[in-house]
């Protein structure tokens, strides 16, 4: 899950981690008086969305009296962004972020990760702040440092000294690294992120080290020991689609093609997608029920899949291990019946209780074209979807 | 002959809860040793023909175990495989699906050293077909024979398993290395177990987006193996940035997406079956059974 800037920089901020002084805001006269409240300017307004490139788009603007700010909020509330990352639909600003501004002398850059490789968590780098970092590696690669974290012992100082002499950073600007990097890791670790990304971090004229701006991932698998994070969670910024299958623990991911798709496993799920495309068709989801799915989940999977207004026809493939056939396909008759299927249908099961479920699906009564294999599944579907 | 487990592998179960207990009695069913099990608290009594011990340690003394296999709920999980380790069991299976990746990180550094070998979190299981199953897979598709499968996906093991069996070709051993990003077990690890066991004649490696393991296993298979390998990886259709159900199945930065592996597999040798409908039929073009 993802969170908003202004609710990274708190974390930081209780963290001990060096970030600007500011406030979110809702509407322009409270933007006004928080200008006012925080200092003498200028100030930056930010838009607060789960998308980077927001200020290609006219997301973060300066201001330079506290009159500008409510105007530049008032502009901004309510406004469509749209950034490299929102696609063309763009999204709609609800919040922004009042800020302090501050003198840039230098921009860097610094994330934390878990780094697959060496199974660690690990501090990278960078004297290109501000820059997309996969470009900076892909282009200039010694111009990234790293440090792997050895977890039992912490993210040592003199790991953090290697940092900020690479970075070329010198005198107090050394020890001021130090703590904010230590402060970084301590973060890491009790918010349990996935990445934690400080692009840019900058060096003031006055000779302090801010996170300008502050991006989070989180270890979904451990949300559940931090309930307040969880709370941050904005559902207006995910796909509904998405959120609703997550309250009935489906795996769902929604695309652009028009064959709906119900599958058990992760790995299952995706080669069911290629093999759409591989046929000539597209698929519209990635739906993984998953191990214990019950007859309630697999109507709910359908409803989801079927609110999808491009799907012209459904594909469930089933290979069962834990997930019994029997179960599957009761689960399929009674959404059918729910959401009085009007797509096309084709169903492939394989594994534990197959003839079962075969039974139950023939017995039904109901308009399902039955596949043997993947193969034939994939190929039916697309047909029937494209007559 | 086979890789990892056999007739005389003794398995224990920790966390015999609805679901480890259902699959202790599909894997007993299925003529696994099953000796017993481990649920604190529990120690001295029987659950359903199971003697219970109170931690690995009096489960392994008693028993003679060298396998245990996971079932322990995500947030004390790594804690279970830890036990496993300090009680000196060769092989850790864990089943568990949505442990933290900070905790698979302290359990990676805490097993340095030691001789556990963990395959999992987050997988089926290992199965040497006609004599141990140790997970959830369906035993059924299976069928003894020379064809070794290791794979990062549950459901899609099944799928090249029983495309093989269809083929008439049976397996040496099948190994689920699981989804996650931090794992004991990787491609490589269970490729060179592979080529070292006489009993494997060749191999289906089964991948998807994200991370490297997949490249690397295909270096190793160019560089020291003498055994035809055929693979398949899934999410050619994944959009980048969308964790495709599985904590590891992520393209990331660019990096770790299908065409990218697929190109290095190939490179190395090795037959990528372009469908996964294909996946016996890739390892026959480089396969001959004897």
């Amino acid at each position: 899950m993802n969170i908003h800037e202004y609710q990274a920089k708190a974390i930081l901020r209780e963290f001990g981690v060096p970030v600007p002084d500011g406030h979110v805001c809702y509407n322009g006269a409270s933007a006004r008086e928080w200008a006012k409240r925080l200092g003498e300017g200028p100030w930056v307004v930010k838009a607060q969305i789960h998308a980077g490139g927001r200020g290609k788009g006219g997301g973060v603007k300066l201001a330079r009296t506290a009159d500008e700010v409510r105007n530049t909020a008032r502009d901004m509330l309510g406004m469509i962004l749209r950034t490299h990352q929102t696609g063309p639909e763009g999204k709609v600003v609800t919040r922004v972020l009042v800020e302090n501004g501050c003198n840039i002398g230098k921009e860097l850059y610094v994330s934390l990760l878990v780094d697959r490789a060496t199974s660690k968590v690990t501090v990278m780098a960078s004297t290109e702040g501000g820059m997309d970092i996969e470009e900076v590696a892909a282009k200039t690669p010694e111009k990234i440092f790293r440090e792997a974290i050895d977890p039992l012992v912490g993210l040592t100082p003199f790991q953090c000294r290697n940092l900020a002499f690479s970075l070329g950073l010198t005198g107090k600007l050394t020890n001021k690294a130090v703590s904010l990097l230590q402060g970084l890791y301590a973060t890491f670790l009790g918010c349990d992120c996935s990445l934690l990304e400080i692009n840019p971090l900058v060096v003031t004229k006055e000779g302090d080290l801010l996170c300008l701006d502050a991006k989070f991932g989180f270890d979904d698998n451990a949300v559940f020991r931090h309930p307040k994070i969880g709370d941050m969670r904005d559902y207006d910024e995910e796909d509904p689609n998405e959120v609703e299958a997550s309250q009935h623990d489906l795996s769902y991911v929604s695309l652009t093609g028009n064959i709906g798709c119900l599958v058990n496993g992760a790995g299952l799920a995706m080669a069911t997608m290629d093999i759409i495309k591989h046929s000539g068709g597209n698929p519209a989801n990635f739906l993984d029920v998953g191990g214990g799915a019950t007859i309630e989940r697999v109507t709910e999977a359908f409803k989801i899949i079927l609110s999808d207004k491009n799907v012209k026809g459904i594909l469930v493939n089933i290979f069962g291990g834990i997930m019994k056939c029997d179960v599957i396909a009761t689960g399929v008759i009674e959404a059918a019946k729910q959401v009085s299927l009007k797509v096309p249908l084709v169903v492939r099961l394989e594994g534990t209780n197959v003839a079962k479920g075969k039974e139950i699906l023939g017995a039904s009564g109901l308009n399902i074209i039955a596949a043997d294999g993947m193969a034939d599944a994939a190929k039916k579907i697309v047909a029937a979807v494209a007559a | 002959m086979s890789i990892l487990i056999d007739k005389n592998t003794k398995v224990i179960t920790q966390g015999l809860g609805a679901t480890g207990l259902f699959h202790a009695h599909g894997a007993r069913e299925y003529g696994t040793q099953m000796v017993g099990g481990v649920t604190p608290g529990k120690g001295g009594t029987t659950i359903e023909g199971f003697p219970i011990y109170d931690t690995v340690k009096e489960a392994v003394h008693k028993t003679g175990a060298t396998a245990s296999v996971i079932y322990v709920p995500p947030p004390f999980a790594a804690d279970a495989i830890m036990e496993a380790v300090d009680a000196g069991i060769e092989l850790a299976i864990c089943i568990t699906e949505g442990i933290p990746v900070l905790d698979m990180v302290k359990v990676k550094e805490y097993m340095k050293g030691k001789g556990t070998r963990l395959v999992g979190p987050n997988c089926p299981g290992v199965i040497t077909p006609g004599q141990c199953k140790i997970g959830i897979m369906p035993g059924y598709i299976h069928k003894p024979g020379k064809i070794g499968v290791v794979s990062r996906s549950g459901t899609l093991t099944y799928e090249a398993v029983w495309q093989l069996t269809n083929v008439g070709l049976g397996q040496s051993t099948c190994v689920g290395i699981g989804g996650d990003p931090v794992n004991g077990t990787n491609h490589l690890d269970v490729l060179r177990m592979f080529e070292e066991d006489p009993g494997t004649e060749a191999v289906i490696m089964i991948g998807e987006i994200g991370g490297t393991s997949e490249e690397e296993g295909a270096r190793f298979v160019k560089e020291h193996m003498t055994k035809p390998v055929a693979a398949y990886i899934a999410g050619v259709t994944a959009p980048p940035g969308k964790r495709m159900g599985h904590a590891g199945a992520i393209i990331s930065g660019g990096k770790g997406t299908a065409a990218e592996k697929v190109a290095v597999l190939e490179d190395c040798g090795i037959s990528v079956a372009a469908s996964p409908a294909d996946m016996a039929q890739a390892l026959l073009k480089v396969y001959k059974p004897k």
